[in-house]
């Protein structure tokens, strides 16, 4: 079985690794969400003018709540994935197994028939 | 790409959800009736939606020394097309908004837009250009997957430039200057994350091709000699 495209996203996402720890040693990085940056930027734009008119609903009360609900949603979203992708496989090589095996046993039986 | 609770001006808020609640109920219609008539791709549905899930949580650090997400979208759009796409990029939005204070529901519309409409719509038009100019299957998604992701993205800086333009009235130059300043924010951290996001849809769907390859001639996002030729490099 080809692995070249295995062997390709590995190395894509080691050189992304290799990106994150050179920027994050050689600089004072915070790394905060992109998403929350556009906040200040209105402010900038606006001079302050502006206000939101809502808040969220419900916040997680602290960064350790929000992780667990992010870990949640990949985790749930990964379980699903790997299920499917592993029940076709197994299915897939049963089915061929079977086929194999059917087919020894056709011939088997035709040779004792002649 | 998620614009946070509130950050959009009521005005602003109603136009996108104007814009994507046509292509959500459209999509919704067609998911529907292929759900029904063809029971089997459920679990290929499950997968793409998935894959959004996964990827859409995931928070990034990139060389600008910031973290931002991936989409996950590709894919769906690819097998599925952008309006089914749609419906499962809100199920998302949604989750995210109401457990996460992440993006909102005053500017779900927009980020329904940019993530669910946008994006996929991107993603679906390079698939199709690069079947028609018969490029490695492979690459094709990565592309596909890798441009959705940054049209999410430069959609939403076009959002917000919309509704907060230099200045405070929106001109072509004073609409730049924001759009310039939101896009700094976006564009740069963007790049490595798309690249992710296209080398890791590609891998998805090569095993997708592998396992359930029927249901993406079914739904003629390849045709059976492809998937003979895909099968044999891969196997």
């Amino acid at each position: 079985m080809s692995r070249k495209l295995e062997f390709i996203v590995i190395t894509i996402i080691l050189i992304f690794a290799a990106q994150f720890f050179y920027t994050s040693s050689t600089t004072h990085a915070d790394y905060s969400g992109a998403d929350d940056k556009p906040a200040g930027v209105i402010d900038q734009i606006t001079g302050g003018a502006y206000k939101p008119i809502a808040e969220p609903i419900w916040k997680p009360p602290s960064d350790e709540i929000e992780s667990l609900f992010f870990g949640l949603q990949a985790a749930t979203g990964a379980i699903i994935i790997g299920y499917f992708l592993g029940y076709y496989r197994a299915k897939n090589r049963f089915e061929n197994d079977f086929d194999i095996q059917r087919d020894k046993k056709l011939q088997r039986d035709e040779k004792i028939q002649t | 790409m998620h614009i946070m609770e509130g950050f959009l001006p009521v005005f602003w808020c109603l136009v996108w959800f104007a814009a994507s609640i046509p292509v959500i109920a459209f999509g919704a219609y067609k998911l529907n009736k292929l759900v029904k008539e063809k029971r089997e791709i459920l679990p290929v549905l499950a997968v793409t939606g998935a894959f959004i899930f996964v990827l859409s949580s995931l928070k990034m650090p990139s060389v600008t020394g910031s973290c931002s997400h991936p989409t996950g979208t590709g894919v769906g759009a690819i097998i599925f097309g952008p309006a089914i796409t749609a419906v499962m990029g809100t199920i998302v939005l949604i989750f995210q908004a109401l457990f996460l204070a992440h993006g909102g529901l005053t500017t779900l519309g927009a980020n329904v837009f940019s993530m669910g409409i946008v994006g996929p719509m991107v993603s679906y038009l390079i698939y199709k250009a690069g079947m028609k100019a018969k490029i490695n299957f492979y690459f094709i998604v990565f592309l596909a997957a890798a441009f959705g992701d940054w049209a999410t993205y430069i959609t939403t800086s076009t959002e917000l430039a919309l509704a907060f333009p230099a200045g405070g009235l929106l001109t072509y130059t004073s609409f730049f200057s924001s759009f310039s300043k939101f896009l700094a924010i976006f564009a740069i951290t963007q790049i490595p994350l798309a690249v992710v996001e296209g080398a890791v849809s590609a891998l998805l769907f090569k095993y997708v091709i592998e396992v359930k390859s029927d249901i993406l001639v079914e739904m003629k996002v390849l045709n059976e000699s492809l998937v003979r030729k895909l099968r044999g490099l891969s196997s």
